[in-house]
């Protein structure tokens, strides 16, 4: 993982400028700072619907330094391949310019992502178009008032689950794994260098790749501001977000979650659900069934890197 | 895929082929650098053409994306317009109605998008022959809407519509719409012209830098397309399409000009097309394949020594509303025929409504008899078509209106339902 010293060196020069509209404690500011602090000037962005569309400013303003699109809720995994196929036919054309160094950006809310944009997303990973897709993931439709989406966790409470969602989270990276392109994360806001090393990472790869950040939304799940980096790290301390890379089908568990395989090295969910509102209509017994539920998605995953390790 | 090292030579010829790979060698003469398409009926062979032509390096540098549905087709197709690169899709039907979200995406962004239609009708019950309803209904969209008699028109008129839409003056997509079956899967001689000429007609490929208005680059960053507030220029943006569409009929003009004198084809004045109208009594507005055979049902009276004419309509959008008037002014009767619907408008057909309000208020215009027929592809033979110019001309000199009237629109060649 890069040093912090040296993030910080290198890590100087800032894409998503000052003077926007985010909430205060917005894990998707973050989220987006860091990515573009590692793919760097020569990257275009498409955006769904999503938060996205106005913390970048209302018109006139506008806080991205780098070339930005809005773009229709179901159509940004779409309008990015298309993006990269112009740039692909303008390094036709014009062989020694930047075209051909492009990296082709999206960044998506879960909502345009694991709902309306569900199609066009895995139409693209099946084609494997040349981009990067980021779903910043803050857990529901936060921009038009916090609604559930498919995103949404077991028993959070939005407003159109007001008694707290049955169903569970739908687990995209795993359906994107499906999909076999070449690269997919998951990052957390709390472990900016580890998304500035996957960002990297991913800009070195050709074809359809997929980053899946925790993005904690104040508003949205009901705490203090100044505790979004402290939840985010809740989230990967009790292994409820888990932080792990798949390259070429090989999943690795990322530095932070990777102790946890050892289940006494993780944090009580209960830490992490009890210091939001939106999780105030969980009963004990909910939470014992929750952690449940955790721990055998752990005992699944050790199954898994074991069988990687020796596959017999 | 044969990776293409060298430019393409395309010398002239005529080839009988279909109308929809009329389109799709259209779409090679024009050079474009972005297809994005999705298979529906009955366009499919103009991409399965597309796909040979790039996989055998016919289309060098062109990119084509096999996307997962239509509303991908035309997200694709806009990014990659907006990064300045001239693009080429091709729809029908139900793949046009799942698109409709984006039409206004990309006509909002002014982008010179290029889409031929292989025109059907509109589910349910499912229905793939020819009924222009698709088209029709994305009237309010900002795209203009030209449609083709001929195979060789559809060939003309998509690189008509590239120098119409990339003028900048217009930056405005287009349709170009033709009959499902009726000429997408017929075959006729269409002559594909020198790639020297074309190249001559066309303007050239966006340079690097792209269009005037809107570009996606590193050096010169732009943020598109954010939140804007009522107080903002949404309002005088929607204006200025409309400025765009209407001037673009100037233009529609003279590129008709220009490309009868590069290529000696003429299409009227670009907008309308009038055939037998000077001396006549009567006169037919009517559009898409069906004119071709009217022209035959014309000739026929003619001979009858009935002073018949037609107006072929090549324009619904931008609509040819002063051409409209001067034809109108010309004869006492016009039938408007539509092979489409427009439910609950003042005639139930698009065109005619349209008609009727181009000459509403303007003194000493022709009536106007609304007719429907065709619709879903149900044939519409050479002696219904000579029947329809009977009842104007009976219509004109006894005031006897047809039966199978419906709210003042005849509905021709409905079954009998007993």
């Amino acid at each position: 993982m890069v040093k912090i010293k040296e993030a910080l060196e290198s890590c100087q020069e800032e894409f998503f400028l000052p003077g926007n509209s985010c909430c205060a404690g917005c894990g998707l500011e973050i989220a987006l700072r860091w990515a573009m602090k590692a793919l760097g000037p020569n990257t275009a962005l498409v955006t769904p619907a999503s938060c996205l569309n106005v913390v970048v400013g209302l018109w006139p303003k506008a806080a991205p330094n780098f070339p930005f699109t809005n773009m229709a809720f179901a159509a940004a995994a779409a309008a990015a391949t298309g993006m990269s196929a112009a740039f692909k036919a303008k390094n036709y054309r014009f062989p020694d310019k930047v075209w051909g160094e492009m990296t082709t950006l999206v960044f998506a809310g879960d909502g345009g992502t694991t709902d309306i944009g569900i199609q066009g997303l895995s139409g693209a990973a099946e084609r494997n178009s040349d981009f990067i897709y980021c779903c910043y993931d803050n857990e529901a439709y936060m921009n038009t008032g916090i609604q559930r989406s498919s995103s949404t966790p077991h028993g959070a409470v939005t407003t159109t689950t007001t008694l707290g969602k049955e169903r569970y989270k739908k687990n995209l990276p795993a359906i994107m794994a499906a999909h076999e392109i070449p690269y997919i994360a998951t990052c957390s806001v709390s472990e900016p260098l580890d998304i500035y090393d996957k960002f990297k990472k991913a800009k070195s790869i050709k074809g359809s790749r997929y980053i899946h950040i925790l993005a904690p939304c104040p508003p949205g799940w009901g705490y203090q501001s100044e505790s979004t980096i402290e939840l985010a790290r809740l989230a990967v301390k009790t292994g409820s977000w888990i932080l792990f890379e798949i390259e070429n089908g090989i999943t690795k568990l990322s530095k932070k979650s990777q102790p946890l395989l050892d289940p006494s090295k993780r944090t009580p969910l209960i830490e992490y659900l009890s210091n939001q509102k939106r999780f105030s209509k969980l009963s004990e017994k909910d939470i014992i069934e929750l952690q449940e539920r955790l721990d055998l998605q752990w005992l699944k995953i050790a199954s898994k890197i074991k069988y990687q390790e020796n596959p017999t | 895929m044969v990776e293409a090292t060298n430019d393409f030579v395309q010398e002239k010829e005529t080839i009988v082929i279909k109308g929809n790979i009329s389109a799709a060698y259209a779409a090679k003469s024009a050079r474009v650098q972005v297809i994005s398409a999705y298979p529906i009926t009955p366009q499919t062979t103009v991409v399965e053409k597309l796909s040979e032509f790039v996989d055998n390096g016919l289309m060098p540098g062109t990119q084509y994306i096999k996307v997962e549905s239509e509303h991908s087709v035309m997200a694709s197709v806009i990014t990659a317009s907006m990064a300045g690169t001239r693009t080429f899709t091709a729809t029908a039907g139900q793949g046009l109605f799942y698109m409709f979200e984006m039409l206004h995406w990309a006509s909002g962004s002014r982008l010179p998008i290029v889409t031929t239609i292989a025109s059907r009708g509109a589910a349910p019950p499912w229905n793939i022959w020819a009924d222009f309803t698709d088209v029709m209904s994305c009237r309010d969209t900002g795209w203009m809407t030209a449609f083709c008699a001929t195979h060789q028109e559809i060939y003309d008129e998509v690189l008509m519509s590239y120098k119409i839409s990339e003028d900048y003056e217009v930056l405005l997509p287009k349709f170009v719409a033709y009959g499902g079956f009726i000429l997408s899967h017929t075959s006729k001689p269409v002559i594909i012209e020198d790639q020297d000429l074309v190249d001559s007609f066309l303007p050239p490929l966006p340079d690097e830098k792209g269009w005037p208005h809107l570009w996606i680059d590193p050096e010169r960053p732009l943020m598109f397309g954010n939140l804007i507030m009522p107080s903002g220029f949404y309002y005088e943006f929607r204006m200025k399409i409309h400025d765009a569409m209407i001037r673009a009929k100037e233009k529609i003009k003279s590129v008709a000009k220009d490309f009868e004198k590069t290529f000696g084809r003429n299409y009227g004045n670009g907008l309308i097309q009038e055939y037998k109208m000077e001396g006549a009594d009567v006169g037919m507005v009517i559009y898409g394949d069906l004119a071709l055979q009217m022209e035959q049902a014309v000739d026929d009276l003619r001979e009858e020594g009935y002073k018949v004419g037609m107006v072929k309509l090549r324009y619904f959008r931008p609509f040819p509303v002063e051409d409209i008037i001067k034809i109108a002014k010309k004869v006492p009767l016009l039938g408007v025929v539509d092979r489409a619907t427009a439910f609950g408008s003042p005639t139930g057909g698009p065109v005619s409504s349209e008609v009727k309000t181009a000459l509403h208020e303007v003194e000493g215009t022709a009536r106007i008899l609304p007719m429907i027929n065709g619709l879903g592809g149900r044939e519409v033979t050479l002696e219904q078509q000579k029947n329809q110019l009977k009842i104007l001309i009976k219509l004109n000199e006894t005031g006897e209106l047809p039966k199978d009237m419906l709210y003042g629109t005849y509905w021709d060649g409905l079954l009998e339902v007993k």
